[in-house]
């Protein structure tokens, strides 16, 4: 747009006048609803504001990623809840986009079989509403074995109808500095090596990227050696009524992750196959011309150019995951939705509150996978220059 | 360009014996071999296994599941109470309301399944949708049967198309905003599209069902499926806003100078010349943003609307059919899955002839 | 062109659509009466007799019910509403048009009940509510009675060799979530300095699968819900409730504040069924109760004398109207959820106080 005076930029007198009606109707609208809302709150006597964030919840959660006791506050409930809701999340990204990559592929693959497998999970699984498919999965995790019969083994693990017992690392005294100290490093080894490629890209000199890691891996060493290598392995065993030790996985988490992995992952899948076929085919068949075999041809050729094409629309497939992880209110898994759209709800009465903090909490998500979605793209154009 | 290509390999093929066929897409190499075997083998067991337990061992009727004595599915949670999975509660002398419902929409539906009608058709479809309402409603007119009494596919049939049909047009206006040159305008349409794609539908519904009767003045009462159906239709209204902004973006720019220079206004252009087109180019994410919005009726239940899985919970939670979880949902899985898959075949196909009907335009012959 | 007036449709279609409640109330599943009552439109909030005179301009009483309980309100094969708490809705109808199926059951999630109540989309809430202060002063709610006294307690396999709660340190314990028992669970086992691991489930259903395929060591819900499940699992005597009782549970009906001669139609529905039982009126002997007896209570409670039920607002016969419909509290009990149901729940303390086991059942004196 031209830089024009305030007429010119609002579309003249017509737009201004366009405009100023939709100002003018949100603002009644907003005073009209606001004005009954205060009405209704005050005549049945709900409290209001967020105050309630700082009393004591008094209830328990079932899973909690930070330390959470039923004598702390909302505020912790709203923060357990959300990491809980980021754990499923991430969890589900990850296998829904392996489960995604390997069924786009075997879709295309010259095996009929393959096709027709591949074929057959990704009809049913994105044509079926996922709560049905979580309470399935439900269904099917609680027909595992009971404890007494438990598959595995003492100090490995155990696979039984309350969940899985995993492994799990052990984290004490300075482990946050370690922790953390880590993160910094990784994440300033990112940046650099980043920086130090552009450099290479667009004037042909300058360090190796490489450099970056490999100064992170020095960083990080020294944080764990400099902690007194706080970190331990906790390994599940029987104990008491069923299993003490490690990292238990709930059959909620277990189905709401495995149904989350599959539904995305037939979405991924299919973005995968057009991005796969949207590669000429001259340049699969010039590979394998040149002797590459199938798995080079697509490992080294096909992939990274489909990449291109497959990238933008995942991103909003993990955001759709992301949102839909607010399903495991059907089965019980403590999400934020569980935790503070529901129990919290149901205890302080405090609708309005306690919905638009969690609207805001998947808005603030969505907003910053746009914002890495951006910073990608121009990364990925930076990327596809030739070198 | 790959496009044209990939239709027209087959004809291009040599005809296959049965033998080659299989060396090519089965036995291509020893791990395909391999794979086949394998897959070939499980396949087949969970095939059979799924065929036994629906089909062959099944028992098909009965009052409660003491009647299920075969060891297969035990249907007759379903067929005992079909009347409640097709309609929910709905009278039982008035069920030809229902069909008669079902037929409104049906109309309201064919302008876009029957792409080729004049474009005043396209009212046919919220008045279709109102007539349905008001014939399952009473309007005054028939008996008054309150919307507890709905349930059912019915209800998941008609929140879906009165969702979308409703969400069309506001989709449309907001697609447009967002491509407005006024600057308020598009923030608005912005702001509205990505605050509610940004958020879980199951929020919107708690909204709806908790927040919602607080903005409304007191005294005021309005039906707690209404008030479901104004939340499905403004979440619905953001992504069809998207799948219209496609097709927006599709319409050569050529298309609307042309319109300009025979002298058409903004608003003729707009409505006779880009609209149309865009619309006809966004049906296959039209028809993919109502099968998403079809799936997301089942989520009803959570605020105790009776659509088809909320139907389906309360009959196991009656004693005579306790623990048949694996039948209730199997159901509901496939009521739904015949309904998105042929959807979806359909709007591939859509894609399809959309793609060849553009093709003359982009490549001169 | 056709947008513009789609959208207006869309608004013409909702205003128009937004008060189905008010027009002309449908006829129940099961018997289709055909109806053109003029609409009377939603009860004004907090008037005194505004409820019952909405009501019966609708000519329909609207009752929140649970989703779906077994044995307190559930549709059976034919869509019919059936459980403890339907039949006393069905008994204020009757109470009010002597028409047990004038009654429109209207299912709501535990999230949404008491915004139902207050914003007066239900008349009156039969839902398997526990009576609590705060819900009774906040929330603009009032509670009218008791019709159920429950607690909460826990279910274990025989096989665990637990005989008490205290017993139960470090198990898993299934709960439903959202609910007063989540709470009394985190508070009875901290109190006593115990452990244990939440299995936290969304509803009745998926708390009875989890402890039945063994998901969790006990179980920990309502009584009377632990009871129901325990009939329905394959081997009952394999497991036991703990005695421990470890909190109140009074589950009664709920109406909006401010309308007492609403509440007080609540109230007397539930006490008329109460005082049949003591009186030893039966749906069965009713009509000849009525005609014959000479006790002073039974002829007042039945309208033969005293102009009961005009204090009430209703008609003299009402209470004979609920007792010909759904009988005294000991039928509707033993039908829905008694040892005659598959739910097979013992009386207990929700017996009359005067029977040799005495219960907490009292009507106050009709008089």
């Amino acid at each position: 747009m031209g830089r024009g005076g305030f007429m010119e930029r609002m579309g003249g007198a017509r737009g201004l006048l366009a405009q100023g009606l939709l100002i003018f109707g949100l603002v009644v609208l907003a005073v009209w609803l606001s004005g009954n809302a205060g009405a209704n709150i005050e005549a049945r006597g709900i409290s209001t504001g967020y105050g309630f964030l700082d009393r004591e919840a008094g209830f328990d959660i079932a899973q909690n990623l930070v330390p959470y006791e039923p004598t702390d506050t909302y505020a912790r409930v709203f923060l357990v809840g959300a990491l809980n809701t980021i754990l499923v999340a991430s969890m589900g990204i990850v296998t829904a986009t392996v489960i995604g990559l390997i069924a786009g592929v075997m879709r295309v693959s010259r095996n009929y079989l393959g096709r027709l497998v591949a074929t057959t999970y990704v009809e049913i699984a994105r044509n079926t509403p996922l709560p049905v498919q979580i309470l399935v999965w439900y269904n099917i995790a609680l027909l595992l074995p009971p404890p007494r019969s438990a598959l595995g083994a003492d100090g490995v693990a155990f696979l039984t109808n309350r969940g899985v017992y995993l492994p799990q690392l052990w984290l004490n005294g300075l482990a946050d500095v370690a922790v953390w100290g880590s993160v910094a490093f990784i994440l300033a080894a990112f940046f650099v090596s980043a920086r130090l490629r552009r450099l290479r890209t667009e004037h042909g000199k300058g360090a190796s990227p490489h450099w970056g890691w490999a100064v992170a891996g020095v960083g990080v060493l020294l944080a764990f050696l400099g902690t007194g290598n706080p970190i331990g392995i906790d390994v599940p065993h029987r104990e008491g009524f069923g299993f003490s030790g490690g990292f238990t996985m709930s059959p909620a988490l277990m189905a709401l992750w495995i149904a989350l992995s599959f539904y995305t992952g037939s979405f991924i899948a299919e973005i995968v196959r057009g991005g796969l076929t949207a590669v000429a085919k001259g340049q699969g068949e010039a590979a394998r011309a040149i002797g590459l075999s199938e798995g080079q041809t697509l490992r080294l050729v096909i992939l990274p150019q489909a990449m291109r094409v497959i990238v933008p629309p995942l991103a909003s497939q993990y955001l759709n995951l992301t949102k839909n992880s607010s399903l495991a209110v059907i089965i019980g898994y403590p999400d934020l939705v569980a935790v503070f759209a529901g129990t919290s709800l149901n205890q302080t009465g405090q609708a309005i509150e306690t919905l638009s903090l969690v609207m805001l909490f998947y808005l603030a998500c969505s907003l910053s996978v746009s914002l890495f979605m951006n910073w990608y793209n121009a990364q990925s154009a930076v990327w596809a220059t030739p070198r | 360009m790959s496009d044209a290509a990939v239709t027209r390999a087959p004809r291009l093929a040599p005809r296959l014996t049965a033998w080659q066929w299989a060396r090519q897409n089965l036995f291509g190499s020893v791990a395909d071999s391999i794979l086949t075997v394998v897959v070939a083998i499980v396949f087949g067991w969970l095939v059979w296994h799924a065929l036994d337990w629906a089909v062959i061992r099944a028992d098909w009727f009965g009052e409660s599941k003491e009647a299920c004595k075969s060891g297969g599915a035990c249907w007759a949670v379903i067929t005992a109470r079909w009347r409640q999975v097709v309609a929910g509660y709905y009278p039982e002398g008035h069920l030809y309301r229902v069909a008669l419902a079902m037929l409104f929409l049906a109309v309201a539906v064919f302008p876009v399944v029957k792409r080729d009608l004049p474009a005043w058709s396209a009212l046919l479809a919220p008045v279709g949708v109102i007539a349905a309402i008001a014939i399952l409603g009473g309007a005054n007119i028939l008996p008054s049967v309150p919307t507890d009494y709905w349930g059912g596919i019915m209800l998941n049939v008609l929140v879906g198309l009165t969702g979308a049909i409703f969400a069309l047009p506001i989709g449309i206006l907001l697609a447009f905003g967002r491509r407005s040159d006024l600057p308020i305008i598009k923030a608005f349409s912005i702001g509205f599209i990505e605050i509610i794609r940004g958020v879980p539908l199951i929020t919107l519904l708690f909204m709806s069902s908790v927040v919602l009767p607080l903005f409304l003045p007191a005294g005021v009462n309005l039906d707690k499926l209404m008030r479901a159906l104004a939340v499905v239709t403004l979440f619905s209204s953001a992504y069809m806003a998207e799948a219209v902004r496609g097709g927006l973006q599709s319409v050569p720019k050529g298309q609307r100078e042309a319109a300009h220079a025979l002298g058409l206004g903004l608003l003729q252009t707009t409505g006779l010349v880009v609209l149309p087109q865009a619309i006809r180019i966004s049906i296959p994410a039209i028809v993919n943003t109502f099968i998403g919005l079809f799936k997301d009726t089942s989520l009803l239940y959570v605020i105790a609307i009776l659509e088809v899985t909320g139907v389906i919970r309360q009959a196991l939670s009656d004693f005579s059919w306790l623990g048949l979880e694996n039948e209730g949902y199997v159901f509901v899985a496939f009521v739904f899955w015949v309904a998105c898959f042929s959807m979806s075949r359909w709007s591939a196909s859509l894609e399809k002839q959309t793609g060849k009907e553009a093709k003359p335009a982009r490549e001169p012959a | 062109m056709h947008k513009r007036l789609a959208v207006f449709a869309v608004l013409g279609s909702l205003a128009a659509c937004g008060n189905p409640g008010s027009a002309v109330d449908g006829p129940p599943p099961e018997a289709v009466a055909v109806d053109g009552a003029p609409s009377a439109n939603g009860p004004a909030m907090g008037a005194q007799g505004a409820t019952l005179k909405t009501v019966k301009a609708r000519r329909r009483l609207v009752c929140g019910v649970n989703q779906g309980l077994i044995g307190f309100a559930y549709p059976d094969n034919r869509g019919r509403w059936r459980g403890f708490d339907v039949d006393f809705c069905r008994a204020m109808a009757a109470a009010i048009f002597g028409d047990p199926n004038a009654v429109r059951f209207q299912p709501l999630s535990s999230k949404e009940r008491f915004t139902a109540v207050v914003s007066g989309e239900v008349d009156v809430l039969w839902r398997n509510t526990t009576w609590t202060l705060s819900r009774d002063s906040g929330n603009a709610l009032d509670f009218a009675g008791v019709n159920y006294y429950d607690g909460q307690g826990f279910m274990v396999p025989k096989s665990l060799n637990v005989h008490s709660v205290t017993e139960l340190n470090g198990a898993r314990i299934c709960v439903q979530t959202g609910t007063t028992t989540e709470l009394t669970l985190a508070d009875y086992f901290r109190a006593r300095g115990l452990k244990y691991e939440p299995v936290v489930v969304e509803t009745e259903d998926q708390a009875r699968a989890n402890y039945a395929k063994e998901a969790c060591d006990a179980l920990t819900t309502d009584v009377s819900q632990l009871a129901a499940v325990r009939s329905t699992l394959s081997n009952p005597n394999d497991h036991i409730i703990l005695p421990e009782v470890v909190s109140k549970e009074p589950l009664g009906p709920a109406v909006r504040q401010g309308d007492s001669q609403w509440r007080d139609i609540v109230a007397w529905t539930l006490y008329a069924t109460i005082l049949a039982e003591e009186l030893g009126i039966t749906q069965a002997n009713v009509d000849q109760m009525r005609r014959n007896s000479k006790d002073p209570e039974t002829r007042r409670l039945l309208g033969v004398e005293g102009g009961m039920g005009a204090m009430l607002g209703l008609s003299n016969d009402w209470a004979y109207r609920i007792i010909k419909a759904e009988g005294n509290y000991g039928e509707i009990f033993q039908r829905n959820i008694g040892r005659t149901s598959p739910m097979k729940l013992e009386r207990g303390i929700n017996a009359l106080w005067s029977t040799d086991k005495p219960g907490l059942m009292y009507s106050p004196p009709v008089r």
